[in-house]
């Protein structure tokens, strides 16, 4: 049994019961075909099309399959290639969570790209102005500076939103805009520029506050960093917010319909702020991972999309932060697969975006898999978000 | 059904006179806080601008090419700065204390203005600026955000939501430089309509009758926009520039008009593209509030189970209504290419769509509103631009996040309560 709001927009999935697997309590999924067949098939059909746009662009269908064979071994076919894809993944485990935590709550955080360049800020700040400390207090501090900075960030639209009712989706717009002018600003400041240039980039970060590369022993170019463990250890405390604890019920309650959690006695400015604040520390640790982690520095757009990324890992996983990490690591191999495609066979990576648009659709619209395949699923199209909700 | 007609609780008298002391208590509260905000402008004024300016500030207020040249406005810093310095604290006293109640929006508006105002003399103290090509500019500029927030407010007036307008806008721009550059510029401009109206159509099926998550389809839809229009581009017009090198249209004065000062080059004296905003504004202005059509497709934006038991076909006017608001983001979508630059690089419209949405909600889904949030959006674009040009001492990064910080100001504060349709984002089910 799951409670549907009157309107169908929102379902609050039931909390898996004792006697549920351990599979189903992972993943809360009301039918495993919908789980599992409906993806793999979205990301087939999407392949297949984006295959057609390649030959339509003058490739021979020769050259198509290199290309796509050239995609699969950039994301699974070497050690390398799976770090790489894992590293991919990392910051898109942490905006996705943002997104899928505040659909929850029945907000639209689109504010992920400001909120990681804050965390990301501050945490590169932390991360050269302190020397001398050892690495189990410098690392950690910096990280929570950097959770700070996306909180403060989420913090802003979350209480404006409870307080004056300000929309949401136009206040993170704006505070995106605010944050790529300032990063642009600091960077330039000497507080944070490096000593001998002139082009805004940031110092390097200390030894001390580097987020330890994990495969390196085995291969010096495998990228991939500390900073999984930290997304996935995230996705497992979103999750359990969410559907263990008190907290984590008046959340959904609040997105399922907000006049009856208030009826109900819940406080829906608290949960608002709450809830943005949270969604804005996990951006900020995007970004945290990816200066502390990839980058040693900061340098302008070193958001690279990824809080807009967030949104459709968001989607593509339900708003479950189990979903989440799955959709994540399909996004990151793709996007991994694709720079190498764009190395080796002359197909542009842009047409990796193309192809991940394509699998949302179809994931979002069960109706057209059905169509296509003939199978019998439930085709009960997906009602995450509320509009403008009220 | 039948709660429709079930007489409203009545409400006690103590109840009733609770709420309303609540009501009042939360209006003080805002009238304080704008207040204060206005109070906070005049203190700026006079701590930041008036200690290191003086002598005086020149603005042009015509073209080279005009035929009536009017006199530069010579503007002496200090008396002018004292004057718009004293004017808001006034106005800011009279907020804190009295209240304009019902003004407030108006008057936080002008005390913005003229804060604007002293920020310019201030910034161009000993120094010449042109203000006439500015507000050129800032309507040249407008043009893709009114469109994009018009493309939004017909989708959303008939309960679709339409977060995709920034796609849109990039088909148009990507489509209408290839075709233009093919065929011509008219061939271009009429190609990316018809982008546009194809994307809608996407939007339009998987909303309509897949009832798919509409903000899903959107931010999918600038996604997949993106992806292709880049793949393309790095993909064909990078080895084809001659399909990337469209024909400009160029300004077209009209008669006698466009010899007005001042407003005569900025209205009329724009591109076919600026032209087309102007009549589209006006249009779905007169569509929307003065037709059978536009009644109806308000009445199925905020309640389609009512109008569907009228006889009105909610699938129908949704289909028709999405279709012209993504043509609309189609046509604004060339203002990027065949409006100015005549090129298409990856990306070109650097999140506008997402302006426009903000312009939508800001004019409170009405498009002389949006039109009005959108020459703001203009302004300050172009603002900063110019001061780019003059030598000031605070960094231009501020004075580029001053349009997204009054945005947020102005939404928190006064128009945060604007009301989208009330069916806005639900598909419909008939029964």
């Amino acid at each position: 049994m799951s409670i549907t709001s009157p309107d169908g927009g929102i379902t609050i999935e039931p909390d898996p019961g004792k006697g549920a697997s351990f599979f189903r309590k992972l993943t809360t999924a009301t039918d495993w075909k919908t789980g599992l067949v409906i993806p793999a098939l979205a990301v087939f059909t999407a392949l297949v099309i984006g295959a057609v746009i390649i030959m339509l662009t003058g490739s021979s269908l020769a050259e198509t399959l290199d290309a796509y064979k050239a995609l699969l071994q950039g994301s699974v076919g070497s050690l390398r290639a799976i770090s790489q894809t894992l590293t991919e993944a990392t910051p898109l485990i942490f905006t996705g969570l943002a997104v899928a935590l505040a659909f929850r709550a029945g907000l639209f955080n689109i504010g992920g790209e400001g909120q990681l360049l804050m965390g990301g800020m501050l945490a590169v700040l932390a991360g050269f102005t302190f020397t001398g400390l050892p690495w189990f207090i410098h690392l950690p501090l910096a990280i929570v500076a950097g959770a700070i900075g996306g909180a403060i960030w989420g913090f802003i639209p979350g209480y404006l939103k409870a307080k004056t009712g300000a929309h949401e989706v136009i206040v993170t717009i704006m505070m995106n805009y605010i944050a790529y002018r300032l990063v642009d600003y600091l960077l330039k400041t000497s507080l944070f520029q490096r000593e001998g240039r002139n082009d805004p980039i940031s110092k390097n970060i200390e030894d001390s506050a580097q987020l330890p590369a994990l495969l390196q022993w085995l291969d010096p170019a495998a990228t991939v960093h500390l900073g999984l463990f930290l997304a996935i250890g995230a996705a497992i405390f979103i999750w359990w917010l969410l559907f263990r604890t008190n907290t984590g019920f008046e959340f959904r309650a609040v997105g399922a319909n907000p006049s009856a959690a208030r009826y109900a006695g819940m406080s829906v400015t608290k949960v608002y702020v709450l809830v943005m604040t949270i969604a804005g520390a996990l951006a900020g640790l995007a970004g945290t991972g990816q200066v502390l982690g990839l980058l040693d520095r900061a340098s302008p757009g070193f958001s690279a999309g990824l809080g807009f990324d967030g949104i459709a890992v968001a989607l593509l996983g339900r708003s479950n932060p189990i979903g989440v990490v799955a959709a994540a690591v399909l996004f990151g191999g793709l996007n991994a697969g694709g720079q190498y495609m764009q190395a080796n066979a002359d197909v542009g990576i842009d047409l990796i975006s193309v192809i991940q648009a394509l699998i949302i659709i179809f994931v979002a619209a069960p109706a057209l898999i059905s169509a296509i395949y003939r199978v019998r699923i439930n085709t009960q199209s997906t009602q995450i978000s509320k509009g403008w909700g009220a | 059904m039948s709660s429709t007609f079930e007489k409203p609780p009545v409400e006690s008298y103590e109840a009733k006179e609770k709420r309303t002391r609540a009501l009042n208590a939360s209006q003080i509260r805002r009238a304080r806080v704008t207040g204060i905000v206005m109070l906070l402008l005049a203190a700026v004024v006079v701590v930041l601008f008036l200690p290191n300016v003086e002598g005086v500030a020149t603005f042009g207020l015509s073209l080279p090419a005009e035929t009536i040249q009017l006199d530069p406005l010579e503007v002496p810093v200090q008396p002018a700065l004292w004057m718009l310095a004293l004017a808001l604290g006034f106005l800011g006293a009279s907020q804190f204390y009295r209240g304009f109640q019902h003004k407030s929006t108006m008057i936080l508006g002008i005390s913005f203005g003229l804060f604007t105002v002293a920020m310019m003399v201030w910034a161009t103290a000993g120094q010449e600026f042109n203000l006439e090509s500015m507000l050129v500019a800032t309507v040249s500029r407008c043009t893709p955000i009114a469109l994009g927030a018009l493309s939004g407010i017909l989708c959303e007036r008939s309960g679709v939501v339409n977060i995709g307008i920034e796609g849109m806008l990039l088909g148009g721009a990507f489509t209408g430089v290839v075709m233009g550059s093919l065929l011509g510029g008219w061939v271009g401009l009429l190609s990316a309509t018809i982008v546009g109206g194809i994307l809608a159509l996407l939007l339009a099926v998987l909303a309509i009758n897949f009832r798919v998550d509409q903000i899903i389809i959107g931010v999918v839809l600038n996604i997949l926009v993106l992806g292709l229009t880049s793949f393309l581009t790095s993909q064909l017009l990078v080895e084809n520039p001659e399909w990337n090198d469209a024909p400009i249209f160029p300004s077209i004065p009209i008669p006698i008009l466009s010899d007005i000062p001042i407003i005569g080059q900025m209205f009329f004296n724009q591109t076919i593209i600026v032209y087309g905003m102007f009549v589209l504004v006006g249009l779905v202005t007169f569509l929307l509030f003065r037709t059978r059509w536009g009644l109806r497709t308000r009445s199925v934006g905020e309640n389609p189970r009512a109008a569907d038991s009228l006889g009105i076909s909610v699938a129908k006017v949704r289909y028709i209504s999405v279709i012209f608001g993504g043509m609309v983001g189609g046509f604004a979508g060339a203002w990027f290419t065949l409006g100015t630059v005549g090129r298409f690089d990856e990306n070109i419209t650097a999140g506008t769509g997402f302006i426009g949405l903000a312009a939508m909600i800001f004019g409170a889904w009405n498009p002389i509103g949006a039109f009005g949030a959108a020459l703001i959006f203009g302004f300050s674009e172009s603002l900063e631009q110019k001061f780019a040009l003059l030598d000031i001492p605070i960094p231009t990064e501020f004075l580029a996040m001053a349009p997204y910080l009054v945005t947020i100001v102005v939404v928190a504060g006064l128009v945060g309560r604007a009301r989208p349709p009330a069916a806005d984002g639900q598909p419909y089910e008939k029964q």
